[in-house]
Parts: structure tokens; sequence; C-alpha cells
């Protein structure tokens, strides 16, 4: 398997560059915007307007860079942003 | 439906990496492509989530409880310790002696 | 950490949430009663189910054939919820759970999940390295026993069914429920006995 492709971004199982570092116990609850955005994407989600799958792969073709610069829910909003757009629910200028 | 696997059977995880062809999802970790494993549960059928990810009408697949010996798959496990994972039909297919050879 | 969002990030939120609502999707009641049934949840709702499983064998074996049938008996809705799987520690085995491709968790019964479930390192050690993340949280095992990752990749949410300690004959559920960690039922951890008991 030495030949294996590099694994997508979030595909994380097992990466290397993980190794060495310890597991933050951060036990703090999501803040006001985590919330939020959770609350959100449940309620799009109930009324049908996106399943978790979509909001799975939205999160996964964030670039990189981005990628790794957005905390967890950013990483969230981003991508049910992105899908509200992409199926032209919203408009792309009212949330720029 | 019915499931092609009954618990104990031996299958193999199809090494392939839609990754390389296109945007996709995909619910088949990196780690266990074109890996052996074994049938430990029928857990149901669910609509395929590589279509559900694109609002495609998603075909229900059955899916797997499937049991994996964590080595070989990584040295720093220990003999005995074990891996396992839902795995969706479309990507298992039978263990033979056939593929010794590959 | 898990750090605050970014300003961009709040202002986006804002803009999203306005163009929602102009358009009678979601309303700030909705978002609101969302949020509050969510904070509803929390691992005590799991950790009632393993104290009942310990102390009656019939909602044991409900638990563990049907986890949401399980769940609905003590009170939470399931609908909509994906199934609960639970696996069932015994001598010589014991379950680790984590979801290497996103976060998937048994929100229903735990809540929402700790920031260090969904963090890169645990996603990436706990199937790789699995002791030396037990380790990380003090975690011994008994001699001779075996670890089983559970990545959770699809459509269930698994939790964990740990073994009942040594010690707590006689005890209530109550009192069982007390000492069964939402760590425990993730199995980073293993259900203690407080100081003052174990040295009665």
């Amino acid at each position: 398997m030495s030949d294996a492709p590099t694994p997508a971004i979030h595909d994380l199982g097992g990466a290397s560059r993980y190794r060495c570092s310890p597991v933050e116990r951060d036990e703090a609850p999501p803040d006001e915007f985590g919330k939020r955005v959770d609350a959100i994407r449940q309620i799009l989600a109930q009324k049908g307007f996106m399943t978790v799958d979509e909001l799975r792969r939205g999160i996964e073709s964030i670039p990189e860079e981005e990628y790794f610069a957005l905390t967890y829910y950013e990483r969230w909003l981003t991508s049910i942003s992105n899908l509200m757009v992409e199926k032209g629910i919203i408009p792309a200028e009212e949330l720029r | 439906m019915t499931a092609t696997f009954a618990p104990g059977a031996r299958i193999r995880i199809r090494d392939d990496w839609p990754e390389r062809r296109g945007p996709c999802h995909i619910r088949t970790p990196h780690y266990l492509r074109g890996r052996e494993g074994t049938i430990q549960a029928v857990l149901g059928e669910f609509p395929n989530p590589e279509d559900l990810a694109f609002a495609r009408p998603a075909p229900r697949r059955t899916l797997y409880h499937v049991l994996f010996e964590q080595p070989p798959i990584w040295a720093e496990g220990e003999a005995g310790d074990s891996l396992l994972v839902e795995i969706f039909e479309h990507w298992l297919e039978p263990a033979t002696p056939a593929q010794e050879a590959a | 950490m898990s750090a605050p969002a970014r300003p961009e990030s709040l202002a986006l939120l804002d803009k999203f949430v306005a163009a929602l609502a102009t358009r009678g999707l979601v309303t700030e009641q909705e978002i609101a009663d969302r949020q509050a049934s969510t904070d509803r949840a929390s691992p005590e709702i799991g950790a009632r189910m393993v104290a009942r499983a310990w102390l009656d064998e019939g909602y044991r074996r409900l638990l563990l054939a049907n986890g949401a049938a399980a769940a609905e008996q003590m009170g939470v809705s399931m609908a909509g919820a994906p199934p609960l799987g639970v696996l069932e520690d015994r001598p010589g085995l014991h379950h680790l759970v984590v979801c290497t491709l996103c976060s998937c968790y048994p929100r229903a019964v735990l809540g929402y999940p700790p920031h260090w479930y969904k963090s890169f390192e645990y996603r990436a050690r706990a199937v790789r390295e699995p002791r030396a993340v037990l380790a990380e949280w003090g975690t011994t095992l008994p001699p001779a026993t075996q670890i089983r990752v559970v990545d959770s990749t699809a459509d269930y949410r698994w939790m964990v069914l740990p073994m009942r300690p040594p010690g707590t004959e006689g005890w209530s559920e109550d009192q069982l429920t007390a000492i069964v960690t939402r760590d425990a039922l993730v199995g980073v951890a293993l259900p203690r006995l407080p100081v003052a008991a174990a040295a009665e």
C-alpha cells in the first residue's frame, strides 16, 4: 500500500502528522456562534433543504488552507451557506 | 434487497480511489482500501451517501459492520486489537485466494 | 483550543440568518427552539441507559438489540435521529468510538460532542494508536484486554456499554448513573468509583 494515493483532507484516520500531538482535552461546550450554526443546520435538514451528506461534502470541498484555518462550526457555516447558494435558494450577493 | 454477504464471510474492501477521478463523497476510510476483513453484522439498508451528498436520487444499499485486525493495518496496534467499521456493500468484494497474486 | 469564530464568520452568520428569515425559511424563534432542544440532550441520558442495563437484564437486551427503542423508553424522542448502536464491553474486550471522517456522535443520548472528539488529533490517532490515546486519559485496561476501535463512518451512531465496576453491588440506578461519565460512553475512560466509595 506504499503507493496508495494521498487521502482526502478530511479522511484523517491514522494521519502521520498528528502522531506526536496529544489530544487537547477541551471540554468547553460550543459557543453561541456554534450553537446557532448547529441549530440552523438541523432546521434546514428537517425542512428538506439539505442532507447531512451534503453538509459533509461541502465541508470536504473547502480548500485546504481555509479548511485548517477555520474552526469546526465555521466549516459548517461555510458548507451550509455555500449549499444554499448552490441550490439557488439564496443569491451569493446577499452573503457578501 | 437481500444482503450478499452473511456474518462470518471474509471480504475485501475494493482498492478504489474515486478521489482521483473528481469530486466525490465517500464513507469508506482510506486506510481500509484493499484490506481484508470479516462481516460481523448486517446493519440494514440506507440511501447511498455518495448520491445523497450531491442531491442525486439515492438507491438504498446494504450496510455492514466489518471487522478488521488492527495489525497489519498499523504496526502500532497490538495483536488481537481490531477495528469495526460500517461499510456499504458496493465497496465489498469476496476475499478470494486469487488476490494473493495481486 | 476551540478558538472563537472570526469576525467575518460572525458577519456571514448574520447575513445568512437574515437571508433565510427574509424568505421565511428559518425564523429566529425556530433557531431558539432548536437550540433549546439540542441543549437538553446530555450524557446523563446515556449514563442512565447504561445503569438501567446493569440492573435490568431485559433492558440490557433491548439496548443491545435496538438502542433507539431503549432511548425512547427513557423518554428521548428518536424521531429523525440516526439508529443508535450499542457496543457491549466484556472481559477481554474494550470498545472505543471515533469518527475519522467527520464527527458522527450519538447526540440524542450524549448531547453535543466535546471539542476533543472532533479534533484532528483524536480522529487521526484513535484508530492507529488507541492505547496511546487511552493513556492520555489515564485509562488503564485490565491485562489481556483487546481494544476494538469503532470508526463511525455511516448511518449508525455508537455508544459503549461499559462493564459494571466491582464494588457497586446493591447500588441504585441513580448511584450507578453518577459513575458513568461521557468519556466512558465513548470508551476513552472506564466507569470509576468515587475515591471515598472505593476506600470503603
